[in-house]
């Protein structure tokens, strides 16, 4: 037998029980015609022959941490306390269902509350869900509910500095919708075109879609541009690819925003080649009854002792089937319960740290790339342009330039040609609080050097 | 027993904690000069600290935390028997491999000649899912089993786009799983529900009548279905699909009943999705991560999410160039760390295990069925596989209820089995076991069973007032519906 599973005896003595003599029995019901034979697969094995095949996978790449990395572009690497992965390890939480029986989900259902209090805290809304899959799937889900809230206006406008991702998905998800979904284009500035932006936003469009810091790393003008949406009655949407921002950022909910959403793998999430991260969502009352996903809400027991509960399930696909505001159903709570943790050791004290700390080192390297001079073969695109910790530098072939930097073990930055055509030639270069100046000066000198 | 409590703490949440001046966790030094943050980014556009958010220790966290774990019950503890959930155990080699830096560390964005092994590892898992599933590809994106449902069925609206065929309704059994009529209209499809037969089946006939309309894009059917039961005219509702042009989705929530046995690929199934966190292991989290990867056959191969990881002469790529695809479904590439411990999962069984996996699964749900079948009410007696499906209508005249036996079953140490659904069952009592455990626990989950349809019978008020050894008792979900409280707030001074 195998260490996963019972043995003979169990086996012998239950299907006497059953009365099968043999377990091929109990398969009487599955036709011929769909059997299969034995399946083209290794054989079983043991542990530590497992733990080597993975070493040797994980040995044909390259760790970022053995390098000086300013990877982003909807993935950071910040703060990664040992405490956040020692407690995500409890059994108690990883091998938990949904909490449907609240009795016995406590921990979960509590943490989640706790979840959505600190999305609420940071975004300046009233009202937040218990995860979704990540940054790309959130702005979808406002979207849609936008759509359900304004039935009647077929349209979306969207900045052209969302994540290009975030963009692809919605337009996956839309299509099926018949939405369609408008582009408003960056100045020269790399902030959303203001005069383009009121044009595009008539009464037709039931959403507004602006991202800030918007892909190319700059902070747009929240007030402004919610204006305009507002001053359309459109659901004006921020989205969000670097939640540490709003350490120090003011949020969508500060300027009357109907949805902040996005991504909050930054708060001590792995990059994990790109999943599972964090999505979230949060919105205002008023919503609340079009709101997508699970939400935890706070009541008594029949002693009066306070105890959480999935709450408001009629808007959700195991209640209200083909009329539910989202098909979600598995979310993403470990990874919700992880930004809880990790946001509960930072405080408010720490949130605003790691935005100032990354912030600052951003503005170092910033400063340095200026610092290079006219004849520099980099240089910013956006130099006047107010930025948190990412920024976008012009190079003509940014491919080769960091595959140089790369021999030198500094991954510099994500190159712009891996989202197709129509965005500016160059890199992205993202810092954060884990990037040490000499870490900075390696790159700026590589640059120096190399470009 | 209604006074057993195991040693806990009292613990508010973490914001009741704070207290000022306390740090969790303390930053480097920062060696760069600190930036004025008046000379870089316009006043308007910032804010001050943000108010209330919790200032605890290290120590408050890790007690907190520690603390609120021990509320929850788990798969570590004992039988999780949650049908169609499939709650089996979660090895620790996954947990460990998954965390190595060359796999958690990986950023997506890293150039290609960097992260060789990232790819492979996902084109191995898609082979091994192939080799499961025998169907053509495999696409590892989705997030979740209803992401996947959500990308197979888009799948399906643009192959008949390219038909120029826009078909407008997808069939979903009444025993299906809530999930399914969700994604079908968020695919853009008007769902109709078909009554199943006196046994719980598919309806050849309604299906039959239908397809004569020619606007039925798909059928959406659980393999097993949701009574554990195996569709036994699945071929014959497939080559009926078929001929009218419409598609076969299968919704693999089950898989777990038959992988080694039998393959959606010979049911003549066009599009699966596997839960990865059901059948391959990847541990459940709380409410996810989970991983819903989606099998195809040959004909919508074309239509699958963008990228895909292509094997050219053992050198890996992620390819966008997909004419045909749907497009993007979710960011970068799908939940990495779940394709990585479900390949951990494939790689520990083997073809072998995997097949004794299925067969412990069937014997298991079989077992309690025979235990239990005097104790609880059977509506549908097919064979069962993975799973098996009673109601509370002999405990009816008692008046205890499914949800009473459930939070009975709680003070007995085990956690419930789903009572949610199938619709089709009234009072359901789903138990799905799996094959993690051997016969003592389940021993102790039947006796637990015979002693709850005993009490229900000699003192119902006993179990209608369960659970009493629980950290809280019976909460009020009326209340927190009507009286919404969703996030914690300062008292205001």
């Amino acid at each position: 037998m195998h260490r996963y599973l019972a043995g003979e005896d169990d086996r012998r003595r239950m299907l006497a029980a059953v009365g099968c003599s043999l377990v091929e029995d109990l398969f009487i019901s599955v036709p011929a015609e769909v059997r299969c034979g034995e399946l083209a697969l290794p054989p079983a094995r043991s542990e530590e022959e497992v733990r080597r095949e993975f070493w040797a996978l994980a040995g044909r790449n390259i760790a970022p941490e053995c390098t000086a990395s300013f990877l982003g572009a909807g993935v950071y690497r910040h703060v990664t306390p040992a405490v956040a992965d020692a407690l995500l390890q409890r059994g108690e939480f990883f091998t938990a269902y949904t909490p449907y029986q609240p009795e016995v989900s406590q921990g979960t259902l509590q943490a989640i509350f706790e979840f959505q209090t600190f999305v609420c805290q940071l975004t300046g809304m009233e009202v937040a869900n218990a995860s979704l899959y990540d940054g790309a799937t959130a702005v979808v889900e406002a979207v849609l509910m936008a759509h359900r809230l304004l039935p009647d206006r077929p349209k979306v406008a969207v900045a052209g500095s969302l994540h290009p991702d975030y963009r692809a998905v919605l337009d996956t998800y839309c299509a099926p919708q018949s939405l369609t979904v408008i582009t408003v284009p960056a100045d020269a500035k790399g902030r959303l075109d203001a005069t383009a932006f009121a044009k595009a936003v008539g009464n037709d469009v039931c959403a507004a879609v602006v991202q800030s810091p918007n892909f190319f790393g700059v902070v747009e003008d929240l007030p402004a541009l919610g204006s305009i949406a507002k001053g359309a009655k459109a659901m004006a949407i921020q989205a969000v690819a670097e939640a540490t921002s709003l350490g120090i950022l003011a949020p969508g909910g500060a300027f009357g925003y109907d949805v902040v959403c996005g991504e909050a793998q930054a708060f001590g999430i792995p990059a994990a080649f790109g999943g599972p991260h964090l999505g979230f969502f949060a919105t205002r009352q008023a919503h609340l009854r079009q709101l997508p996903g699970r939400l935890v809400g706070e009541t008594v027991d029949t002693e009066g002792t306070r105890g959480y509960v999935l709450t408001l399930s009629t808007r959700e696909q195991h209640i209200r089937r083909a009329k539910a505001t989202s098909n979600i159903c598995t979310n993403h709570g470990l990874m919700a319960l992880a930004a809880t943790i990790v946001l509960s050791l930072l405080g408010k004290k720490g949130v605003r740290d790691v935005a100032l700390a990354s912030h600052s080192t951003a503005e170092y390297l910033k400063a340095g790339i200026r610092g290079q001079g006219t004849g520099s073969r980099v240089k910013l695109a956006f130099p006047d342009a107010p930025t948190y910790n990412e920024f976008l530098v012009l190079h003509d072939d940014p491919d080769g330039l960091l595959a140089r930097l790369k021999d030198e073990l500094v991954l510099g930055g994500v190159s712009t040609t891996r989202f197709g055509a129509g965005l500016p030639r160059g890199f992205l270069v993202a810092a954060t609080e884990h990037n040490t100046r000499q870490e900075c000066d390696r790159l700026l000198d590589a640059l120096r050097r190399l470009a | 027993m209604s006074e057993k409590r195991a040693l806990r703490q009292r613990e508010g949440l973490i914001f009741e904690r704070s207290s000022p001046g306390r740090v969790g966790y303390q930053l480097p030094p920062l060696e760069v000069p600190p930036v004025d943050l008046a000379t870089t980014i316009p006043a308007a556009l910032l804010r001050g600290e943000i108010p209330d958010l919790p200032e605890v220790s290290e120590v408050d966290v890790v007690r907190h935390f520690t603390r609120l774990s021990k509320w929850n019950y788990s798969v570590d503890e004992g039988l999780y028997p949650l049908g169609s959930c499939t709650m089996k155990y979660n090895p620790r080699i996954n947990e460990e491999v998954v965390r190595l830096a060359g796999l958690a560390q990986l950023h997506p964005l890293q150039p290609e000649d960097q992260v060789q092994g990232a790819l492979a590892l996902m084109w191995e898992l898609e082979q091994a899912l192939i080799a499961v599933t025998g169907m053509a590809r495999v696409t590892l994106q989705p997030a979740a089993g209803a992401h996947g449902e959500l990308a197979g069925m888009l799948m399906i609206r643009k192959a008949l786009a390219d038909r120029g065929e826009h078909r407008r309704i997808v069939l979903i059994p009444d025993s299906a799983h809530g999930t399914n009529p969700a994604s079908a209209v968020f695919a853009g499809f008007e769902v109709v529900e078909v009554a199943s037969t006196p046994e719980g089946t598919l309806d050849l006939g309604a299906i039959a009548r239908h397809l004569e309309g020619g606007d039925v894009a798909s059928l959406m059917v659980t393999v097993p279905n949701t009574l554990g039961v195996f569709e036994p005219e699945i071929v014959k509702a497939a080559e009926m699909l078929h001929e009218r042009g419409a598609f076969l989705y299968m919704d693999g929530a089950n898989l777990n009943a038959f992988v080694g046995v039998a393959q959606p690929g010979k049911m003549g199934v066009d599009a699966l999705h596997i839960n990865l966190h059901k059948t391959f292991s990847t541990p459940h989290g709380g409410g996810g991560p989970g991983a819903g990867p989606v099998a195809v056959s040959e004909n919508l191969v074309p239509y699958l999410p963008v990228p895909m990881v292509e094997n050219i002469g053992g050198r890996f790529t992620l390819s966008y160039d997909r004419p045909k695809s749907i497009g993007k479904v979710r960011g970068f590439y799908g939940n990495f760390g779940m394709l990585v411990r479900a390949l951990a999962y494939i790689r520990s069984l083997g073809r072998d295990g995997l097949r004794l996996m299925a067969e412990g699964a069937v014997l298991n749900a079989n077992y309690i069925r025979k235990e239990l079948e005097g104790d609880y009410h059977l509506q549908y007696t097919g064979p069962s596989l993975h799973e098996v499906v009673f109601d509370d209508s002999l405990q009816a005249a008692s008046g205890v209820k499914n949800v009473d036996i459930a939070k009975r079953l709680l003070d007995y140490g085990f956690h419930p089995p789903t009572m949610s659904f199938p619709l089709i069952v009234h009072g359901a009592l789903m138990i799905e076991p799996t094959e993690s455990d051997g016969i003592d626990e389940l021993n102790a989950f039947i006796a637990a069973m015979k002693a709850i349809a005993r009490e229900a019978r000699e003192n119902p008020d006993l179990v209608r007032g369960a659970p009493y050894g629980t950290p809280v008792r019976r909460l009020d979900e009326v209340r927190a519906a009507r009286q919404p409280v969703l996030r914690w707030q300062a008292r205001k001074a």
